[in-house]
This record gives structure tokens, C-alpha cells and sequence, in this order.
């Protein structure tokens, strides 16, 4: 073998390397190029297949110039598209592009050992996106490319073909998973964020809103993302019981309701035994809300109560979050609110749904007690031919009125929207308050599954020497919705999302397992923050361990780890007792011996193939075969492991 | 890697840290002890990466990015296993080598015997830090590895100590090892260019008496020397263009020649004289002719063929030297 650069950074890398690192990019960012617009992702793919024509060709890569030229494009295009280079979306569009230049640019071994490298900084972009089970495995799996990608630039020699490289990585990220467990578990951390995020980092996350105007509700609806999960300490109540409550909106503008823009802080929740302890596990949802069964009796650390019994947490939740909760399901409170709060709940436009004004006029001069008004009001609804439905028809500018008098088509928005003006025009103070509704028992693993779909919107009035009361008018249009879901109080022609309605028993099923594995993912992966590190070393017995006895123990238990690693490793440098060849030579002598045909205690391996191949004629050729491979593998210097390991398969061919 | 140093104490460290102990007698093991390693600058980048991942798993709060950051880290070090295991437990033992003219490169060669289970892969082995050949070696295995070195001078040329290095699987570490076997090559002097022509040769049977193979095969034609036998001017050679060429017969037993030190021109230096004495012998050898070398001090007597040659050159190259005479 001719003399070569002691270092070999300078090399140019050749077709199947370059292959290799345009395919390891192209799967480490296929998940963000379906999120970029088009003719970015097209152009990426015309970069990538660009390089692996100009490697499949043996052509140079381009020049400076021309490469200096597309980055600029590019990054003009996004500034164009993004109207920023900064941000999560335009940062990583950026990102991607300049990463696929690079793959163009790739010329020697040391470009080549830099890209899988930034590879690997490109698939931690992705989690910013998404951080499922399927999005981890997936880029396990890309990981897992990408150091093959790298070890097979190393090989000098004989290709081994990706065979090799493939089995050492597996080994090696085997052998890694102990370390990675004790950092996982034992690497201090930081509660971040270490600077400011971008302003768009925690775009897409869908929730309830501080307001509610007509279809709000219903893109929600149609969504069968979850949005928490709770787990209860003794039994589920009843669904019906299950109202999660969200943001209380008071304003009405003849259209849209919105949350007061004033905070109330109630720092006194309702006192008394609570009925229910569960512990909500919230997707992020970049709203302060935190969501309680009606009504909570207590605060989860780093949030307030406000005194319309919203649970507010002092940031947006933007990680997912885990507290603990209890609850009072029938507990009534506020009946000290003051007069100012009960004016407020009394506010109507002007100039709107006259109609809907003047039928609360006739009510309240029918009924003089507030109770026997809500109850008429609720029994108009149930005996009117209202009709329970996600697709109303539109409504005009007096929206109550064409709801209540003429369409009386809608679903709880249109309900509790129409029934609070009512309440208010008839004078008793009312709201309405967003949350979800019901949820999804999961067998699997005992909780309970609430979907975006399960949006709710209900009311409260204030009745004097009470306090604030639940009503809600969809349960009167459509029972089934409070005690059964939306699946079953829909029309069967109304569309929701696959798995919201019960069909497809099995596939149902499965969902929900898979949601079970989900929800201990998110408990015990992606939920493992400072406060949970906390508790799992209190666990372990360093309840309020000093720095150092942790620094102690990460790095005894880390050492502990690599020694593992370490032992395996040098399994190998055993001195082996039976050459390889040999062995497989002797394995070949003992599948004759068996035929009758041993070899003689002195006899050379060629004198006994020739004898062999006489006695033998049939496999004589074989017998020859086997023989000048193992001369040639055992004396001479073509040995190579796929050399030796086609040997050994040659052997294991010859049939005895 | 390893210049040698000036300072004597620092030496001192270098020679107890990287068990330096000059040449070796047989097979040397490159055991634990004598392997070394360091991250590379690649390495260092690597966990430049790592850090840069995990600053941003912090930030935004990314438990997957912990783990992937964690996992490439932990698999980083374990690659420092994998490439010390490259090369731990390799024998090393020197092969033969061809003797050299000056000037000329002497392949030295290695054979490097695995015989533990494991593969190893791309393992240089370099003998000037400039360039390396690799080599991989399958368990169980031999493989010889060239070390190229340029003779300078003639007489007794060691390798010197070797570098055997590998950056397998990865290349974000180095192990290396040094390895010095107790091996030298011998350094004929360079051959005159141009040389003088051959002395004269002494007609008649030798009087070294040596046991010649008649006057057999012809072997070529060379311009006529004063003191050429008439018998054996090429007549056909000079009836056609007027030129005297003398015939040349391989084996000739009667042709004696001497390659004398004394009767270089004394204007020569020695190491001169060598080069033009070797130059001759290379000639005389190549025409087949039996010969003697005189030295001072040394006389290898008439004779021919490549022990001969070799004898002829070894003296040559040793001639002077107290060192290594054997």
C-alpha cells in the first residue's frame, strides 16, 4: 500500500462517503422540509441531488462564487418569506439551507467529519418542532446514520462494505446507553430559558383563548390534539361532573366575548373537604391558564387564583406542566361579590338583539324568582326544537336573536352566548366560562384523555345569598354531550376527527394504549425538569444533597458506566486461543473426518486436499478452493476480516 | 510528534511518560502501558457540538435534546475505547529489509501480528511523521506495514523510533504508540555518476585462481580498453562502422579484474573512491565479469555473482566504520 498524508483531513472524499452524508442530511431534515414552504424544500432537494449527481460523476463541487451566491439567495428568499433571519421557523429554515450548501460544498474528509457534526446539531432543531416518541426514534435513527456516515469515513483499507461501519455503531450507542441513563438522571439542570426565546418558538400550539366569538370554539373542536391529562386518586366521577374550567369571559361586544381585562386575585379558594384529588398533567399551550375541575380548592406552585376562579400560572405554559389538584365538584362561592362585580356581569351592548331583550322583559315580569326564570329559559331550549350541531348556519349582526328566534341551530358556543344575554337582559348577573368538558377514560392506564374536541362552553349566574351557580344550556338541548362526549350528541353527519367518535372498536383501542405510553413518556422523559430531578434524588436518598455529593455521585456512577463500556470493549483483546482461520480450517478437516477421510496427524494441508479431492472427486474442486484460501489466509498477507469471515462461510457451505 | 529535545530534563519526562527505551529485540506487544491518547482537534469539535446542544436543550426546555446530546456524548467517549482498543495488544516485529544505496529509500517493514479477537482497522504507521502507510489487521492476522526511510549515508541505517497511530471508528481521538525494533539496514555508498570506466582487466588465467565458467556465453559488446585481448575485439563490429568493440562473455573466468582503491586518481577523497568503487563493482557485476575489490586494510578476492556483489558492496559500505563490523 503506497504511502499516504499522515493526516488524512485533506483527503477528498469519494462517492459512497458523499452519498452517504447527502442521505444522512436529507432524513435529518426531511421532517422540517415538510414544514418549510415549498420552493425552500425544493431547493434544498436540488442542492442534495445535485451533489450526489456531481459524486455519482466524479465532478468537482462548485466554486466560492457561485456557492457564496446561493447561500445569499436563499437567505434573501427566507428574509423575504419569514420577514426575519431570526426566530425559531426562519432560524431553522437557515439553517437547513446552509447545511445543504455545505453537504454541495463537501470536499475533503474534514468537510465531511464537520457536516455530520452539524447533522447532529440539526436533529436537536427538530425537537424544538416535536419531541413524540416517533419524532425521538426517528431521530435516534438518524443519529444512528449519521455516525455510521462517520465511522465509514474512517476505514483506510479494504471497503468492508456498510455492513461494518452499521454493526460498530450499534455497539458503540449500545454501549453508550448506560453513560447517557446516569447524565440523564444526574447531569444538573438548569430550569432555562438561558436567553429570550424567539417570539415565535411556541407557535402552533393550539387551546382556548381569552376570547370567544362565533367558530372559535369550532376549530377546537375539530381537534383531536390532547390537551391535558388527569389522573384521579380514587375513582373518575362521573362525566358529566367533569367540567374543566378555562377562561371566564365577561365583556360582549354584540359578537364576541372576551375575559375581563382586569385580574381579580382571590387569594382564598373555597375552603372545606375536597371531594376529588387528581393531578393534571397540561400540554403547553402558551396561555396562563391552568385547568381545575369546578371548583378548585387549591393553587399549584407559581400560579394565582383570581376571584372569578380562573387558575392563572404566573407564565404562559409553554413546557408541559404537572401539578397536583383538588377539587370541590359542588361547591358554589362569590356569594359576597361585590356590587361593582355584579354590574359588570349585567353589561350588555347597545343596540343589539332586540328581540332577545324583550322576551327576557316578558320572562322577568313571569317570573319575579331567578331560580323558576333559569329553569323556563332551560326548558325553552329542551322543548323548542333546538338543535345540538357544529355546523350552525351563519348569523347576522343580531346573532342571539336569529340564534334564539329563527336558526336555533349551534352547539355551545351558540348556547351559552345566547343564554348568558338573556340572563343579563333579564337582570341577573351572568358569564360564560370556557373549558373542556368530559374526557376520554383510558383503560390502559387509568386516566383520564382530554382532547382539544372536548372544548366546552358554559355559564354561571349569581344567585343572591348563593353566589355563582353552573348552568349549563347545552346540557339541556343535548344531554348526551354532558354525559356521553360530543361524538354521541353530533349528528352522525357532522364531521370530528377519526378517533373523537367511538368507532373502530380495535383502532380505538390501540389509540389509547399508545396514548398510555404517551402519557408515560411525557411523565417520565420529556417531564424530567429540575423540580422532578429534585425528587427523584430525594428518592434515592440525597434529599438535599450539597453540589459537591452530587458531583460526587455523578461522576462515580458516570465512571462506573464507562468502565462498563470499557470491560466489554477489551472482552475482545483476549488473546484468542483458536485462530479464526484455523479454527474454521479445522472445522472444514473434522466435516471430512466425518466422511471418513481424516487427516493424518503430519499432513500437510495441501498433500491432504490432494488426497481429498481423489477421494472425493465430486466436491474435488471445492475441497481445492477451500484449501489455497486457507494457504493464502493463513500464510500469506491478504487477510482481511471479510477475507477471513468469506472463508468461514465457505466452510460452513461445504456440506459434510 | 517526538523531536528529539534539547532540553535534557524535559527529555527525561517525555522518554518516563512515553516509555521511550531505544531499540528493541524482538517482538514488542504494545501493551496498555505503551498506548497513548489524546482527543483530536475533531474531537474537541465534537464536543463543542455536544455543549452548543445541550446550551439549547437548556434554553428551550428540549428533554430529548438532553437525552440526544447525553447519548452522542457518552457514545463520544466510549469511541475513546473503541480506538485505544485499535491498537492495544498489537505485536510488532521487525521484517527484513534490502540493503540500499545513498540516497535511495529503505523500506523497512513491520509485521504486525493481532492475535486477540477483535478487528483492527486503519492503523499508520509512520516512521517520519509525514507520511504513513495503513493497514488494517483482521484478529488473528499478519500483516507487514512499509516504513520508508531515506538513506543518507552509507554504513549501518536504523529506522529510529516508529509511530503506529489510529483515529478508527470515529476520529475524535488518537492512539498512538511508539515502537522502535532493533532493526538496521545496510547503506551501500551511492554509485558514481558519471564514473570512471573500469580498470584495466589482467589477461591471462586469474591469479586468484578462481573457478570461472570458460569461455561461454556471450553477453554483449563494450568499447575496446587498452589491454583487451585481440581474440576477443569484436573484427565483424569494427569491419562495419570502424569502431573497436570488445565481446563480453558472461562467466569469463580468465578476465581478471581488479577494483582497486589505488588506482582511483589520488585527487579522490574517500568517500569518492567508495562511490566510484561501487559503481564498478555494480558494472563489473552486470557484465558478469569475475573480480576483486582491494581496500585498505581489505581484499575480497576474485569472484562473481550476487553474493560476491553483495559481499563486495557490504564492505564497501562498512569501509572505515568501527561500528557494526560484523
Amino acid at each position: 500500500m503506497a504511502q499516504r498524508p499522515i493526516s488524512l483531513n485533506s483527503r477528498p472524499i469519494i462517492a459512497r462517503e458523499a452519498y452517504g452524508l447527502a442521505v444522512g442530511f436529507l432524513l435529518a431534515s426531511a421532517a422540517h422540509l415538510l414544514r418549510l414552504p415549498l420552493w425552500l424544500g425544493a431547493l434544498i432537494g436540488v442542492i442534495v441531488f445535485w451533489r450526489i449527481y456531481l459524486a455519482h460523476r466524479k465532478l468537482p463541487t462548485p466554486g466560492k462564487w457561485l456557492l457564496g451566491l446561493l447561500a445569499f439567495a436563499a437567505a434573501a428568499g427566507i428574509m423575504i418569506e419569514y420577514r426575519t433571519l431570526l426566530g425559531r421557523d426562519a432560524g431553522v429554515a437557515l439553517l437547513v439551507v446552509m447545511l445543504a450548501l455545505k453537504v454541495l460544498e463537501t470536499r475533503t474528509l474534514r468537510d465531511g467529519i464537520l457536516l455530520g457534526f452539524l447533522g447532529f446539531f440539526l436533529l436537536v432543531t427538530n425537537f424544538l418542532f416535536s419531541q413524540t416518541i416517533t419524532t425521538a426514534l426517528y431521530m435516534l435513527g438518524c443519529a444512528w446514520l449519521l455516525i455510521v456516515v462517520l465511522i465509514g469515513m474512517q476505514f483506510t483499507g479494504t471497503w468492508p462494505g456498510w455492513r461494518q461501519p452499521a454493526r460498530r455503531t450499534t455497539v458503540l450507542l449500545l454501549q453508550a446507553l448506560p453513560l447517557m441513563l446516569v447524565l440523564f438522571l444526574l447531569f444538573p439542570r438548569i430550569q432555562g430559558p438561558l436567553w429570550g426565546l424567539p417570539h415565535d418558538s411556541h407557535a402552533g400550539l393550539s387551546g382556548l383563548s381569552d376570547n370567544m366569538s362565533p367558530g372559535s370554539l369550532n376549530s377546537l373542536i375539530l381537534s383531536d390534539a390532547v390537551a391535558f391529562r388527569a389522573e384521579f386518586r380514587d375513582r373518575i366521577p362521573e362525566a358529566r361532573a367533569l367540567y374543566w374550567r378555562g377562561p371566564v369571559l365577561w365583556d360582549y361586544d354584540g359578537r364576541t366575548w372576551t375575559a375581563a381585562r382586569f385580574v381579580f386575585n382571590a387569594n382564598e379558594l373555597p375552603a372545606g373537604e375536597p371531594s376529588i384529588e387528581y393531578t393534571v398533567t397540561l400540554e403547553p399551550h402558551n396561555k396562563r391558564w391552568l385547568f381545575a375541575l369546578e371548583m378548585p380548592m387549591q393553587r399549584p406552585p407559581r400560579s394565582v387564583a383570581t376571584r372569578d376562579m380562573q387558575l392563572l400560572s404566573t407564565t404562559p405554559v409553554r413546557s408541559r406542566m404537572r401539578y397536583n389538584m383538588s377539587s370541590q365538584l359542588e361547591a358554589a362561592y362569590g356569594a359576597d361579590d361585590s356590587e361593582t362585580v355584579l354590574q359588570r356581569a349585567l353589561q350588555l351592548p347597545d343596540g343589539f338583539n332586540p328581540r332577545t331583550l324583550q322576551h327576557a322583559r316578558e320572562l322577568r315580569r313571569k317570573f319575579n324568582d331567578d331560580r323558576q326564570l333559569v329553569a323556563a329559559v332551560l326548558n325553552d331550549f329542551r322543548n323548542q326544537n333546538f338543535v345540538y350541531t357544529l355546523s350552525p348556519p351563519l348569523l347576522g349582526e343580531h346573532a342571539v336573536d336569529e340564534f334564539l328566534f329563527d336558526t336555533r341551530r349551534g352547539f355551545c358556543e351558540h348556547y351559552a352566548s345566547a343564554f348568558t344575554v338573556l340572563m343579563r337582559a333579564a337582570g341577573i348577573p351572568a358569564r360564560v366560562v370556557t373549558g373542556y368538558q368530559g374526557g376520554q377514560v383510558n383503560p390502559v392506564s387509568d386516566y383520564i384523555l382530554i382532547r382539544q374536541a372536548d372544548a366546552h362552553a358554559w355559564n354561571e349566574i349569581w344567585i343572591s345569598g348563593t353566589g355563582w351557580i353552573r348552568v349549563d344550556p347545552t346540557a339541556a338541548v343535548s344531554p348526551a354531550r354532558v354525559e356521553r362526549g360530543i361524538a354521541s350528541a353530533l349528528p352522525r353527519s357532522d364531521a370530528l376527527p377519526m378517533f373523537v367518535r367511538g368507532d373502530f372498536a380495535f383502532l380505538q383501542r390501540m389509540r389509547l394504549t399508545w396514548d398510555s405510553v404517551t402519557y408515560t413518556w411525557n411523565q417520565w422523559v420529556l417531564g424530567y425538569n429540575p423540580e422532578r430531578q429534585r425528587q427523584f434524588l430525594a428518592n434515592i436518598g440525597f434529599s438535599d444533597a450539597t453540589w459537591q455529593k452530587l458531583a460526587v455521585l455523578l461522576f462515580v456512577l458516570a465512571g462506573l458506566a464507562v468502565l462498563a463500556g470499557a470491560l466489554l470493549a477489551f472482552r475482545d483483546l483476549r488473546r484468542s486461543r483458536n485462530d479464526a482461520v484455523r479454527a474454521a480450517y479445522e472445522r472444514f478437516c473434522r466435516k471430512l473426518a466425518r466422511r471418513g477421510l481424516p487427516r493424518h496427524p503430519a499432513e500437510g494441508p495441501v498433500v491432504y486436499a490432494r488426497r481429498a479431492a481423489q477421494w472425493r472427486p465430486d466436491t474435488a474442486q471445492e475441497i481445492t478452493t477451500i484449501t489455497e484460501n486457507y494457504v493464502a489466509l493463513r500464510y500469506g498477507n491478504s487477510a482481511t476480516p471479510q477475507a477471513v469471515r468469506q472463508f468461514q462461510r465457505s466452510v460452513s457451505r461445504f456440506a459434510s | 510528534m517526538a523531536q528529539p529535545l534539547k532540553n535534557s530534563a524535559l527529555n527525561g519526562a517525555f522518554k518516563w511518560l512515553f516509555q521511550w527505551r531505544g531499540p528493541e529485540r524482538g517482538t514488542i506487544v504494545l501493551v496498555q502501558r505503551r498506548v497513548f491518547i489524546l482527543p483530536t482537534r475533531q474531537g474537541l469539535l465534537y464536543a463543542g457540538v455536544i455543549l452548543l446542544m445541550l446550551t439549547g436543550s437548556v434554553n428551550y426546555d428540549l428533554s430529548l435534546g438532553f437525552i440526544l446530546a447525553f447519548l452522542l456524548g457518552a457514545a463520544g467517549i466510549q469511541t475513546m475505547l473503541h480506538t485505544f482498543r485499535n491498537l492495544a495488544h498489537l505485536r510488532i516485529s521487525a521484517g527484513r529489509v534490502q540493503p540500499v544505496f545513498a540516497g535511495e529509500t529503505a523500506q523497512f517493514q513491520l509485521q504486525i501480528h493481532n492475535n486477540t479477537r477483535a478487528d483492527r482497522f486503519s492503523i499508520g504507521v509512520t516512521g517520519n511523521q509525514i507520511t504513513a502507510d495503513y493497514i488494517d489487521v483482521p484478529a488473528d492476522n499478519t500483516v507487514m506495514a512499509q516504513v520508508p526511510v531515506t538513506a543518507g549515508q552509507r554504513g549501518w541505517l536504523r529506522p529510529g523510533r516508529m509511530t503506529l497511530f489510529t483515529r478508527f471508528p470515529v476520529g475524535l481521538f488518537r492512539a498512538w504508540s511508539y515502537a522502535e525494533p532493533d532493526v538496521r539496514c545496510l547503506v551501500y555508498p551511492a554509485p558514481a555518476t558519471p564514473g570512471l570506466p573500469l580498470p584495466a582487466v589482467v589477461a591471462g588465467d586469474g591469479e586468484g585462481g578462481m573457478a570461472g565458467q570458460g569461455h561461454d556465453e556471450f553477453s554483449g559488446l563494450r568499447p575496446y580498453r587498452p589491454g583487451d585481448s585481440p581474440r576477443h575485439i569484436a573484427w565483424k563490429a569494427v569491419a562495419r562502422d570502424d569502431t573497436l568493440l570488445t565481446k563480453q562473455f558472461a562467466g569469463r573466468a580468465d578476465a581478471e579484474l581488479w577494483l582497486a582503491w589505488d588506482v582511483l586518481p589520488p585527487t579522490l577523497n574517500t568517500e569518492q573512491r567508495l562511490s566510484h568503487l561501487t559503481r564498478w563493482v555494480i558494472e563489473a557485476d552486470a557484465l558478469g565479469m569475475a573480480y576483486g575489490l582491494r581496500l585498505p586494510g581489505t581484499t575480497l578476492s576474485l569472484s562473481s555473482g550476487p553474493t560476491h556483489r553483495n559481499d563486495c558492496l557490504h564492505a564497501l559500505a562498512l569501509h572505515g566504520t568501527t561500528a557494526d563490523l560484523a
